[in-house]
């Protein structure tokens, strides 16, 4: 793995969303990578929900992911106690970094040097792979997004599909640089290749590392759902496995999942069902042929349970990953995901992300939505992602004295100058005379407005202010 | 987001217009179409002369306590039980939707939730409560329709504009791709994020531009001048009308007076 240079996301900062923006609109390739893939995202999921009370099901969905965040820690206790019932080892880790360390330890407990990892966000937050690299623990990614993804250096584009930003060819050209495959636009050779190259990671891995989508309290069920068959690899060929989630995931029954599930493959991709879904119940038991001798979960808190703390923000626990709120983000589809420089991007990132870093490091990233409610629209759980954007924004500036900020960093993003235009305002929009009147002296002088407004005219003409406002026709018509 | 269940209330004798700030400088005359078709439909109009703004912008901006003091300005003008109609998606959610929210924990709570029960966007109002019948004495044409994020989202009425069009027999209403995708407007953000705002309102024309129609209406003034002025300043083929002056200039008389 030595010539793969692995790239943490703090090597990217947060702040400059801006050029890298400004870089993926003008780059051609990244725009048509990009819309292609959502067009065809969205059209999937569109026929995955035909015949279904779609509301219904979005309702069903929010209320079993409410149901099991109002009871969360007593859930979470439950889930304890049956996940060691059944001899699964349970850690708890208040921040990526106890995480990182547990993960390590485990593997130093059973002097493992190889890693073989199926898909998980919460690690991509941990940053994992960095980590056991630096462990000197060899960490590969067997997702094939996440493979391609690894190869290149970089971090996942999209959560569901990581390597969407790269085309086929981009991605021969990467795999014949880095493996020595032949360079060809056929999808099923270059899948056949990436293949082979993992088949003999997985039989020689010492430790298998996989994400979680859905932990049952009642039963000690991990449930995790994949299409590739390496999440099955991960979890049941090396001797050792070891799962990690977010606390929000528990839910309290087996019932919740179908439910949920139907909403998350459909949402996702587009598919009434994924090709895998495993369910762990705990390790290989004396009588049977296969699985690890031990499997650990580690449950990672990393900023929210103070989320948990506020019955707003409380909401964004609700996710489960599904990406559904990317594929129809108009901002994500322009600029793709490494722009937001975020473990998570597009909607839900932009709601997730200040709570794991602060709103000093995330501060522009609750501006960049023109809240035009697609996200919130389509999201399977029914987060009112805009509605808390507008929250998260308010804590950027510290914009209300009534319901003051929680999240840390907030009040980073206000700048005296704009501060004060807003009071400004708020005077003249609180004064109906002192309103009018600069109305009226505006319509009347109108031929002094300023042609140049910022980034307005960047793009477009300046609004042209009418000779009369409303307000003036309608008393001349004496109402 | 989508009230599940609209209850429309009976067609009443009066109503309180709400201009919007955008209406009352930028486009006056989408206001007197708004009222002239509600007068039309035998409507008495009230104008609260003191209302200004909404406080939309400062309250997405995250400047609560600014936009709190604008909205409050607004709360005293409507005392009767009328209904309170807004040519515009984009306020009327504001006060309909995030009225009860920023006045949340203050004195003023139960009154927010109570005139935000009575805000009703105008097509909507007009198609559902006064259930108009619109006659067409205009020359036949094609015209494309841009239906605000929050006329789509905030107030279910992405059915109304194509419906009330639909009543006009010379009109040829054609669709674009993606008409459900923002026009890249979002107030503040197309000054605070303009590249991507750009992109967006430049798809949004050309997908606009190529179903042959040279003309669009929209619900809300914002899109209205971020479409309109994105073509204007790139020499597209195409001009922009908020959808309340198309109804009006196709079934009152004075017919042509635009071209």
């Amino acid at each position: 793995m030595s010539e793969t240079a692995h790239q943490s996301p703090h090597h990217i900062d947060v702040k400059e969303f801006h050029p890298r923006a400004q870089a993926a609109i003008h780059n051609p390739k990244i725009r048509q990578n990009f819309r292609k893939a959502m067009d065809g995202l969205m059209s999937k999921r569109k026929s995955a929900f035909e015949g279904w009370d779609l509301e219904t099901l979005r309702d069903l969905g929010a209320n079993i992911r409410l149901r099991a965040l109002a009871n969360l820690p007593d859930l979470l206790e439950q889930l304890e106690e049956k996940l060691t019932e059944n001899g699964i080892k349970v850690h708890w880790a208040l921040d990526s970094d106890e995480a990182c360390r547990i993960v390590r330890d485990i593997c130093v407990a059973r002097d493992a040097k190889s890693v073989i990892k199926g898909k998980s966000m919460v690690s991509e937050e941990m940053e994992l792979n960095h980590y056991l690299e630096g462990q000197g623990i060899e960490a590969l990614e067997s997702d094939l997004g996440e493979y391609i993804v690894q190869l290149a250096g970089e971090t996942p584009s999209h959560i569901i599909m990581p390597a969407i930003h790269k085309n086929t060819g981009e991605i021969s050209e990467l795999m014949h640089e880095k493996t020595g495959t032949d360079l060809s636009h056929d999808v099923e050779y270059l899948t056949a290749a990436a293949r082979q190259q993992l088949r003999e990671k997985f039989m020689n891995a010492d430790v298998g590392v996989s994400g979680v989508n859905f932990a049952v309290a009642e039963t000690g069920t991990l449930c995790l759902v994949e299409n590739e068959g390496n999440g099955r690899m991960t979890t049941t060929v090396p001797p050792c496995h070891i799962a990690v989630t977010g606390i929000e995931k528990v839910v309290p029954n087996l019932e919740d999942v179908t439910a949920l599930m139907a909403l998350l493959t459909r949402s996702a991709t587009g598919q009434h069902i994924t090709t895998y879904f495993n369910m762990i119940s705990g390790p290989r038991k004396a009588d049977e042929m296969d699985g690890p001798e031990e499997v650990h979960l580690v449950l990672v808190d990393n900023g929210r349970s103070s989320i948990y703390q506020d019955d707003e923000l409380l909401d964004t626990l609700r996710c489960i990953r599904c990406g559904a709120c990317m594929n129809h983000c108009p901002v994500y589809t322009r600029v793709g995901g490494h722009t937001y420089g975020t473990t998570y991007p597009g909607p839900i990132g932009k709601i997730l992300m200040p709570h794991l870093i602060g709103l000093d490091e995330g501060r522009h990233l609750p501006t960049a939505s023109s809240l035009c409610g697609a996200c919130g629209e389509v999201c399977p759980v029914k987060i009112p992602i805009p509605d808390l954007l507008v929250r998260l924004r308010q804590e950027s500036v510290d914009g209300d004295k009534l319901h003051p900020a929680r999240v840390t960093g907030h009040g980073a993003k206000r700048g005296a100058m704009e501060a004060m235009i807003w009071k400004g305002w708020s005077w003249m929009h609180a004064h109906p005379g002192a309103y009018r009147f600069g109305t009226n002296m505006a319509a009347r002088f109108r031929m002094l407005q300023p042609g140049q407004i910022g980034g307005w005219t960047q793009y477009r003409t300046a609004p042209k202010l009418a000779p009369k406002t409303l307000h003036e026709k309608l008393k001349e018509r004496g109402q | 987001m989508v009230d599940p269940i609209k209850v429309y209330p009976p067609k009443p004798s009066k109503v309180y217009f709400y201009g919007t700030c955008l209406v009352d400088m930028f486009y006056p005359d989408a206001g007197m179409a708004g009222i002239q078709l509600l007068e039309r439909e035998g409507i008495e109009v009230i104008f609260p002369e003191n209302q200004t703004c909404c406080g939309q912008p400062a309250y997405t901006s995250g400047y609560h306590d600014e936009a709190r003091a604008v909205a409050k300005a607004q709360l005293g003008l409507f005392p009767e039980d009328w209904p309170i109609v807004v040519p515009s998606g984009s306020c009327g959610g504001m006060m309909r939707k995030h009225y009860p929210a920023l006045f949340k924990d203050t004195g003023d709570d139960v009154k927010a939730a109570e005139i935000a029960g009575r805000v009703w966007e105008l097509t909507d109002f007009l198609l559902n409560v006064c259930h108009i019948k619109l006659e067409d004495l205009g020359e036949p044409t094609t015209v494309a329709m841009h239906t605000s994020c929050s006329a789509r989202r905030e107030m279910g009425v992405a059915e109304v504009g194509p419906k009330l069009l639909g009543q006009l027999s010379n009109v040829n209403l054609v669709e674009q791709v993606r008409t459900e995708e923002c026009c890249g407007f979002g107030g503040t953000f197309a000054i605070r994020h303009p590249e991507i705002s750009g992109a967006m309102v430049s798809e949004k024309v050309d997908a606009i531009v190529d179903t042959g129609a040279k003309d669009f209406v929209t619900t809300d003034c914002g899109c209205l001048m971020n479409i309109a002025g994105y073509a204007e300043k790139n020499r597209k083929p195409l001009e922009g009308q908020h959808i309340l002056s198309f109804l009006w200039e196709r079934t009152s008389a004075k017919k042509g007076e635009r071209s």
